[in-house]
């Protein structure tokens, strides 16, 4: 275990662990613009499936959350294995994990939307969209969230924010579980994926707990007897 | 003399399509012309229109060319591949990829449909022979899913009508009701799609022998594949998909009310009738517009009935469409 926890903490370190976590983050919006070239360009018309918008939406969507709970496993990690330099590398993943949500909503808008232009943009349908549809209102609370999050997440609003910025931050957990059920709630009858994405994000909250009252224990001094 | 009456059902469907849907098409074009977004709109849509030819499956014989074709300006025709490769078939699992990868399994002979129930000639039916003894013809359909895409496809088959004209449903019949295969061993998706099977659908018997309820058998002017429900489905083209049942096994008339596999899985969510609507949402989405494939812009107006309204709004003359959804 200790080995494996120096090692870790040794990958963390090595110069080129950011560029190469960077890269991975990446390689999924690669994968899917290759593919919209390979449509267009090069006139293969399954490349992204029949309902290319509908794959560049599904795709984002779960990339978005996976990178999100990935972001959100570093600190469990950090703390069970000691291997602290992994922290270098969760900033850079949750301005990913918005990057690809900013994606997901702009399909919705751009595509199903017609956001194209001021002109074309049916913003009473989509007001409504959000009212009236659980699953929107909830995946938009998410974006709003991590919205929130990827403008503080420089140096100087950590700075500005004081003690607020951690408080602040937080809220990325109700991110994620608004983005799990954002998830659930857009299937039809398959809950498979969704539930495993769930169950990861239980694990996290429930290591988190532990470390939490682990902490408390460990500063709280004990109560005097008589 | 053989008098044939003109019925509004041999109209051109350029004459029925409202005009507002035409300008919306024209109103894209010039969109797709202008923005760079457009731009790359365009180029998939031109590319899916070029011809590409099924491969593989045997002709079928004597296709009669028929008039049930919508104005190819207005709706295209989708190609062979995006017709095969983008299915809603939960017995070979819940992703539209899933039936063309896994259907291939599928044994399509020998294939009997049992017919009973309410009917004078009951029996089973083997498949060769009900393509053989039906003068079968080419039929382009707009098909409308209930998740908001759209195609256009040229089905091959023949009217439901003719079938139960033959096999006789006695006075009591009002319903009739399709079963679609459940065989394991050749279907993935029974273990993993959730929902109830065998898969059930019905419809009103004056739906069922309604002139536009097709029995498909084939596409293209070839068999039917099998991720598109080979070798006998049924095609109701001013309901929403999931109404059309794939891979019939058996139909039977009955005086109760079929309860279709949807309507029993989400109640609230999928009826009986599921009639093309756009003033009726589902719970989930607006169905005031729909995305033709390939397109790439959910901008195009869902036609009530999905545009077949001049044939069919007299079945459901004075019924309010908003409680039987």
């Amino acid at each position: 275990m200790k080995r494996l926890s120096a090692l870790i903490d040794t990958v963390a370190g090595w110069r080129f662990f950011k560029p190469l976590v960077f890269v991975a983050c990446l390689t999924p919006g690669t994968w899917l613009a290759y593919r919209a070239y390979q449509a267009l360009a090069l006139g293969q018309e399954l490349a992204l499936g029949a309902d290319p918008v509908k794959t560049f939406e599904h795709e984002t969507g779960l990339t978005a959350l996976t990178i999100l709970l990935i972001t959100l496993s570093i600190t469990p990690v950090r703390r069970l294995l000691h291997a602290n330099r992994l922290q270098r590398v969760r900033r850079m993943l949750g301005v990913w994990s918005f990057t690809y949500a900013l994606v997901h909503l702009s399909m919705y808008l751009v595509f199903d939307q017609s956001c194209y232009s001021v002109g074309t943009c049916e913003f009473h349908a989509i007001w409504e969209d959000i009212l009236k549809r659980r699953f929107i209102f909830v995946g938009m609370f998410a974006f709003s969230i991590l919205l929130a999050l990827a403008i503080t997440s420089t140096n100087g609003w950590v700075r500005r924010l004081k003690k607020n910025w951690q408080r602040l931050h937080r809220l990325v957990y109700v991110a994620a579980v608004a983005g799990i059920v954002h998830f659930i709630w857009i299937q039809k009858s398959d809950f498979r994926v969704p539930f495993r994405y769930g169950f990861w994000l239980l694990v996290l909250l429930a290591v988190r707990v532990g470390l939490t009252i682990q902490k408390r224990r460990a500063h709280v001094p004990k109560p005097v007897t008589a | 003399m053989l008098i044939k009456p003109k019925r509004p059902w041999d109209l051109p469907y350029s004459d029925v399509t409202p005009e507002a849907a035409y300008h919306s098409r024209r109103d894209f074009i010039k969109v797709a012309a202008a923005g760079a977004i457009g731009a790359v709109a365009s180029s998939v849509v031109g590319r899916a229109e070029g011809a590409q030819t099924p491969q593989g499956l045997p002709d079928l014989p004597n296709v009669k060319k028929s008039s049930y074709v919508p104005d190819a300006e207005i709706d295209p025709v989708n190609s062979y591949a995006q017709i095969t490769n983008y299915n809603n078939y939960y017995e070979f699992g819940t992703a539209k990829a899933d039936p063309a990868r896994y259907a291939s399994r599928l044994t399509t002979r020998p294939w009997t449909v049992k017919i009973d129930g309410m009917v004078g000639k009951p029996g089973d039916y083997a498949i060769d022979d009900l393509i053989k003894n039906n003068q079968l013809e080419e039929r382009i359909y707009r098909h409308r899913c209930v998740e908001g895409w759209s195609y256009v496809i040229p089905w091959v088959g023949f009217p439901l009508k003719t079938l139960i004209d033959k096999v006789q449903p006695t006075s009591q019949a009002k319903y009739v009701e399709f079963t679609t295969l459940m065989r394991a061993s050749e279907m993935p998706g029974l273990q993993t799609a959730n929902i109830p099977f065998p898969y059930i659908e019905g419809l009103r018997l004056d739906e069922a022998m309604h002139p536009l309820t097709l029995v498909v058998v084939g596409l293209y002017g070839k068999t039917l594949p099998n991720q598109n429900g080979a070798p006998i489905r049924i095609h109701i083209p001013w309901k929403y998909g999931f109404k059309s049942g794939k891979s019939i096994v058996h139909i039977k008339f009955t005086d109760i009310q079929p309860k279709n596999t949807w309507a029993v899985e989400t109640p609230n969510e999928y009826g009986f009738y599921a009639n093309v609507n756009p003033t009726v949402d589902h719970p989930r989405w607006s169905q005031a517009k729909e995305r033709r494939l390939p397109g790439l812009f959910k901008d195009r107006p869902t036609l009530m009935f999905n545009g077949y309204g001049e044939q069919v709004a007299s079945l459901y003359a004075g019924m309010d469409l908003r409680k039987y959804f």
